[in-house]
C-alpha cells in the first residue's frame, strides 16, 4: 500500500475531506506520515467521542460521593472509610469479532489498566456479552473465543470475574459485544491522574515491549464491518496477562512511593493517545525519542510506532530525583523500563527518531479542533402498546420453555470458566444473587456491581429501554441490601451517520439520563462504540440492537448483611410492586408466540425509587432472607429462578387477577422484587405505610413451584432444563 | 506458627493464602521472593497458587527452577513442612518434590466450581482435624488438575497411605469416571498427595478460600487450624 500523504491515504486512515483539510490548515503544510497517523488516530470516533459527545454532555456526573466522574481514566467515588472504588466500562467488539479469543482477552486487559492506572488494585472484573443466533457456527466459534479470552486473561491476572450478563440475538451475527468492566480499590488520598506537569520532568515507558500489532485499531473498530472483516486480523492485538500481572504489581509498588507526576495506560492508539493526553491536560509540551522505546521487532519506523497498539504498556511522568526507585521496581519485575522523553514548554508534540523529527503537532489545535458532529436525526415513533394476546401454550410449558431459552438458560458453564474466587473477598459469586458481592479487604463493606441493559426494549423505543437499563442495575444492586452509587456506561450503537442510528443514540442517553437523576445515580465513566454495524456485499446493512449497557457499584456496610437468592425453608413470600401484565417486548412473546412487538415495560421512575428504597431499608432492618428482582421473563421465572438457587420450594397463592393468567405471571413489570420474609405481616405493614405496593405472595417449603392450578414442578426439573442449553449448544 | 508463602512472578493466591493464615493462625506469614537464596526460620513453607511465570511452558516448570526451589528442597528434605496449593502443588511435582504430573483438565476447559474432597488420611499435620472419610467443599480454580501418574507410583502412593483427599461428589460418592464426582479426570480421583514422610503436601483446591465465616464458609478451617495444633509445640 503506498504511504505517500495525500488526501487519499487519509481518507483510507478515516479522515474525511473536511477533516484532512482542517489538518492542513492547522499544519500549514502537508504532514508526515507519522503526524498523518497521529491525526487520524486522535480524531477516530474511538479516541473523539466526535459523534457522541454533545449528546453525553446531557447525563447527570455530580453527586456528593464522586471524586472524579468522566474524564479521567476511569470514575471514583467514595465507599467510605477513606477508600474509594474506581470503576469502568469499556468495549473491545470489533476485534471480538476477528479473533474472539485475543479480542476479549485484550478488551479486559485494556479496562484493568485503566484502573491501576488510577491507583486502584483491581478486585472484579465483569462482562456484558451479546451474541448472534446461537444456532450458527459463527456464533458458537465467537462464544468459544470470547469466553476463553476473558477466563484465560483474567484467571491468569488474578482478578475474579464475578458477573456480567449474556444475550442473543440475530443482529448480533456479525458484530458481537464485548463489554468488560473492572471495579478496583484505592485509598482517597492515593488517586493517580494523567495530566503531566514539571518542565523538564522525564516521560518514561514501563512494560512490554512494543511491537507491529494492532496498528490502526482504532481506527478500524471506527468503521463498519464488510465481509472483508477476517483482513483485519493484523489489527487486533495479543494479550499477556502475565505481563499485565507484573505490570500491577510494579506499578501499585511505586504508587506507594512519591516518584509518580502522571500515569497513564497506552490504550486505544497507544503511545500516540496516552503523550497527547497526558501532554494536552496537562498545558504542557513533550518530546518523545523513539530510539529508546523498547521494541519487539527490528527496523519499526515512527509511525508504527506511534500507532502501535501493543498491550500491557503506561507512561509516566516522574520525578527526575526519584527515576531510579522507579527503574528498581520495574528491574524487580522483569519489565521495561525506559525515559523516553521529556516534557517541554513548547505546547507541541515532537517526535524524534533516528536523528530526525518526524511529528511536530502543536496540541491544543489537535484536541480543541477535533471534529465535533451534530449529526441528524430521526426518531422512530415508539410502539403502540400490544393488545391482548392469548396463550397458546399453558403456564408449565411457557415456563420450562423460558428457564431453557438462550436468553435465560443458566450461565454456569460460563461463569465455571472464570475464576471468581481469586482474592479471597467473593462474598456472593455469579448466580447467587442480583449482583455479585466482594469484600472490601480489611473492613466489613461490601462492593455489589452489575451490568444491565436488555436491548430488544431498546430497539423498541430507545428512551424508556435506556431508562429501563439504569433502573435495572439499580434495582440489582438495591436487591442485596446495597445502596447504589454509580453507573459506568458503554453505549454499544450502529453507524452514527445513519440518522435513524443517531436518533436511537440520543434518545436512550435521555432516557438513562432521566432514570440517572431520579435515582440519584451518576455517570462517572464510560465508554461509546459506534459503528456496530455490518455490510453485506447485496448493499444492505444491519445494525446491532441499541445496547446501552450499564455497569454499576453500590456499596453495603456490612457484607454478612447482604441478601441473595437462596430462600429458606418455611418463609413467606411477599411481592414488592404492582404486576400489570407487561407482555410487550417480553421474553414470553418472544420465546412463546414468536413475536417481538409492542411497547416495552413502563418504567415509572418515581415507583422504582420509592419500592426500592423500601426494599433496601427492610434488608437493613433484618427483615428479609432473600429477594429478586422482577426482569426477563416476569414473576414466575423470577420465583423459579429463587427455587432453582435455593433447592427449596414454595406454594404461591391463587393469583390476583387484574389481568391474564400468563400476563400475570409472564409480564415483565418494573419496579418489582419477590421477597422471602420470616416477618412477613410487619414487612407488609410497613410497606402499607409508606404507600408501597406490596401483596403476599406465597409460601416457601418442599422442593417443588406449586400453583393453585395444579402445576408442580420440583428444583430439581427446572434446573435440569435451565441447566442444558449452554453444554449442548458447546460441548458437542 | 512461622509460616512463609513464596510470591513467583504470576503468583496470584498469595493475599488469600496470607489472609487465610493470618485469620486461622493469629499471625502474618512472611513473604518470600523466588529469587531469595536463604529463608528465614520457618515452621511451614507455603507454594500458593496463581500462573508462576505466565505457564506458558508446562504449568509450574519455571518457577520449579527459580532460585528459592533449591532452598525449599533442602528445608523439605531437613523434614520441614511444606505446602502447595494448586500452581504450588504443580511446582512440587515440577521439583520432583511429590510424584506424578497435573495435566489439563480431562474437559479442555479451566474449570471454577466448588468440589468435593473427602479426606483419605487424618493421620498428618495437614490433616488431623478431619476424619478419615470426611466429606468438605473446596473451590477449584484450574485449567491443569488432572493428577497423573504411573500405575506403579499411584500404587506405591495408595499402599503408603499418601493420598490426601479425593474427588467426590457432594454427598460423598467416589466415581472416578464421572465428570461430577471428578471433575478434572485425575486418576483415581486424586486431589492431593503426600511425600514419604507425610510432611509436603500437594492438592488443587483452594482450602484457603473458604476460611472466613463472613464470607459464608468455613470449610477450609481444618487444614489450617490442624497445621497450627501440630507447628506451634
Amino acid at each position: 500500500m503506498s504511504m505517500i500523504v495525500n488526501a487519499e491515504l487519509a481518507a483510507r486512515f478515516g479522515l474525511s475531506a473536511e477533516e484532512y483539510q482542517k489538518v492542513l490548515d492547522i499544519m500549514g503544510r502537508v504532514p508526515s506520515l507519522t503526524e498523518l497517523g497521529i491525526f487520524s488516530v486522535m480524531w477516530s470516533e474511538h479516541c473523539s467521542y466526535k459523534s457522541s459527545r454533545v449528546h453525553l454532555k446531557t447525563l447527570p456526573t455530580k453527586a456528593p460521593w464522586v471524586i472524579h466522574g468522566p474524564g479521567e481514566n476511569a470514575g471514583v467515588v467514595d465507599i467510605g472509610d477513606g477508600l474509594a472504588a474506581v470503576f469502568k466500562m469499556e468495549s473491545h467488539n470489533h476485534p471480538s469479532f476477528i479473533e474472539p479469543y485475543q479480542g476479549a482477552a485484550t478488551g479486559v486487559g485494556g479496562i484493568l489498566r485503566d484502573v491501576f492506572t488510577m491507583g486502584a488494585r483491581p478486585v472484579a472484573n465483569l462482562n456484558a456479552l451479546r451474541f448472534g443466533d446461537p444456532s450458527l457456527p459463527v456464533t458458537q466459534r465467537v462464544i468459544d473465543g470470547v469466553v476463553r479470552g476473558i477466563g484465560g486473561y483474567g484467571n491468569c491476572v488474578g482478578v475474579p470475574t464475578v458477573g456480567g450478563e449474556i444475550n442473543f440475538h440475530p443482529a448480533y451475527n456479525g458484530n458481537p459485544l464485548v463489554n468488560a468492566m473492572t471495579v478496583g480499590i484505592a485509598s482517597q488520598d492515593k488517586i493517580f491522574l494523567s495530566a503531566a506537569a514539571g518542565i523538564g520532568n522525564p516521560v518514561v515507558y514501563v512494560g512490554s515491549k512494543t511491537g507491529r500489532d494492532g496498528i490502526h485499531g482504532a481506527t478500524m473498530s471506527s468503521a463498519e464491518f464488510d465481509e472483508h472483516a477476517a483482513s483485519k486480523r493484523p489489527t487486533v492485538q495479543v494479550g499477556d496477562p502475565f505481563t499485565e500481572k507484573l505490570l500491577i504489581e510494579a506499578c501499585l509498588e511505586l504508587m506507594a512511593t512519591d516518584a509518580i507526576v502522571a500515569i497513564q495506560d497506552m490504550g486505544a492508539a497507544g503511545l500516540t493517545s496516552s503523550a497527547v493526553e497526558m501532554a494536552g491536560k496537562g498545558g504542557v509540551g513533550i518530546e518523545l525519542d523513539l530510539d529508546h522505546v523498547p521494541q519487539r521487532e527490528t527496523g519499526m519506523t515512527a509511525y508504527e510506532m506511534m500507532l502501535s497498539e501493543s498491550q500491557e504498556r503506561m507512561l509516566m511522568v516522574l520525578k527526575p530525583e526519584r527515576t531510579d526507585v522507579a527503574r528498581a521496581i520495574f528491574e524487580k519485575w522483569d519489565l521495561d523500563f525506559a525515559i523516553v522523553g521529556v516534557l517541554t514548554d513548547t505546547a507541541h508534540i515532537t517526535v524524534k527518531h533516528l536523528g530526525k523529527v518526524e511529528a511536530d503537532i502543536p496540541l491544543a489545535p489537535l484536541a480543541d479542533e477535533a471534529p465535533l458532529y451534530h449529526r441528524p436525526m430521526t426518531h422512530a415513533e415508539p410502539p403502540a402498546r400490544l393488545g391482548t394476546v392469548a396463550d397458546p401454550a399453558g403456564v408449565e410449558h411457557a415456563l420450562l420453555t423460558l428457564l431453557g431459552c438462550p436468553d435465560l438458560a443458566s450461565r454456569a458453564w460460563v461463569w465455571n470458566q472464570y475464576d471468581s474466587g481469586v482474592g479471597g473477598q467473593t462474598a456472593r459469586r455469579p448466580g447467587a444473587a442480583d449482583a455479585a458481592i466482594v469484600r472490601v479487604e480489611g473492613t466489613k463493606r461490601g462492593l455489589a456491581m452489575t451490568t444491565d441493559c436488555t436491548p430488544r426494549y431498546c430497539q423498541a423505543d430507545p428512551r424508556a429501554g435506556g431508562a429501563q437499563a439504569v433502573a435495572e442495575a439499580w434495582r440489582n444492586i438495591t436487591a442485596t441490601g446495597a445502596l447504589p452509587l454509580a453507573v459506568t456506561d458503554n453505549l454499544n450503537f450502529g453507524n452514527p451517520e445513519k440518522p435513524e442510528i443517531m436518533g436511537q443514540f440520543a434518545d436512550a442517553i435521555k432516557g438513562m439520563g432521566e432514570a440517572c437523576r431520579a435515582l440519584d445515580f451518576p455517570v462517572v465513566s464510560g465508554n461509546v462504540s459506534l459503528y456496530n454495524q455490518t455490510s453485506h456485499p447485496s448493499g444492505l446493512s444491519q445494525p446491532i440492537l441499541p445496547t446501552p449497557a450499564i455497569g454499576a457499584i453500590g456499596v453495603i456496610e456490612d457484607v454478612t448483611k447482604a441478601i441473595g437468592l437462596g430462600m429458606p425453608d418455611h418463609a413467606e413470600l411477599v411481592l414488592i410492586g404492582e404486576i400489570r401484565g407487561e407482555l410487550g417486548q417480553s421474553l414470553w412473546l418472544r420465546e412463546i408466540c414468536h413475536r417481538e412487538e409492542g411497547a416495552p415495560p413502563v418504567v415509572d421512575l418515581h415507583a422504582e425509587r420509592r419500592n426500592g428504597d423500601f426494599v433496601r431499608r427492610m434488608i437493613a432492618k433484618g427483615c428479609v432472607e432473600a429477594c429478586h428482582d422482577i426482569a426477563d421473563g416476569g414473576l414466575l421465572v423470577a420465583v423459579a429462578e429463587m427455587v432453582m438457587a435455593s433447592g427449596v420450594g414454595c406454594h404461591l397463592d391463587k393469583p390476583h387477577y387484574g389481568t391474564s393468567l400468563h400476563a400475570y405471571y409472564f409480564g415483565e413489570d418494573q419496579a418489582c422484587y419477590v421477597i422471602a420474609t420470616k416477618h412477613a405481616a410487619a414487612l407488609i405493614d410497613e410497606a402499607e405505610k409508606a404507600h408501597v405496593p406490596v401483596r403476599h405472595l406465597g409460601r416457601t417449603g418442599g422442593t417443588h413451584l406449586v400453583l393453585k392450578d395444579g402445576m408442580s414442578l420440583s428444583a430439581e426439573r427446572m434446573r435440569e432444563v435451565n441447566a442444558a442449553f449452554f453444554p449442548k449448544l458447546m460441548e458437542r | 506458627m512461622k509460616a512463609g508463602i513464596v510470591v513467583f512472578p504470576g503468583t496470584n493466591r498469595e493475599r488469600d493464602m496470607e489472609q487465610a493464615l493470618r485469620l486461622v493462625s493469629g499471625k502474618a506469614p512472611t513473604m518470600l521472593w523466588h529469587r531469595d537464596t536463604s529463608l528465614p526460620d520457618l515452621d511451614l513453607i507455603v507454594l500458593p497458587g496463581g500462573f508462576s511465570f505466565g505457564d506458558y511452558l508446562r504449568s509450574g516448570a519455571m518457577g520449579a527452577h527459580s532460585p528459592i526451589l533449591r532452598e525449599v528442597r533442602a528445608f523439605a528434605e531437613r523434614g520441614g513442612y511444606v505446602l502447595g496449593v494448586c500452581n504450588g502443588f504443580q511446582i512440587l511435582t515440577e521439583a520432583q518434590l511429590l510424584p506424578g504430573a497435573l495435566l489439563r483438565n480431562a474437559g479442555m476447559r479451566f474449570l471454577s466450581q466448588d468440589g468435593y474432597l473427602r479426606v483419605e488420611n487424618s493421620d498428618t499435620a495437614f490433616t488431623r482435624d478431619w476424619a478419615k472419610g470426611d466429606v468438605f467443599r473446596a473451590p477449584l480454580a484450574h485449567g491443569d488438575g488432572n493428577y497423573t501418574a504411573s500405575e506403579a507410583e499411584l500404587d506405591r502412593l495408595e499402599g503408603e497411605d499418601r493420598v490426601a483427599f479425593r474427588y467426590v461428589c457432594a454427598k460423598g460418592g467416589l466415581d472416578a469416571t464421572s465428570r461430577i464426582s471428578n471433575p478434572n479426570g485425575s486418576q483415581r480421583s486424586i486431589a492431593g498427595i503426600l511425600s514419604a514422610n507425610k510432611r509436603v503436601c500437594g492438592l488443587m483446591p483452594h482450602p484457603e478460600n473458604l476460611v472466613d465465616p463472613d464470607l459464608g464458609a468455613t470449610d477450609g478451617v481444618p487444614l489450617f487450624s490442624g497445621l497450627v495444633k501440630s507447628l506451634v509445640a
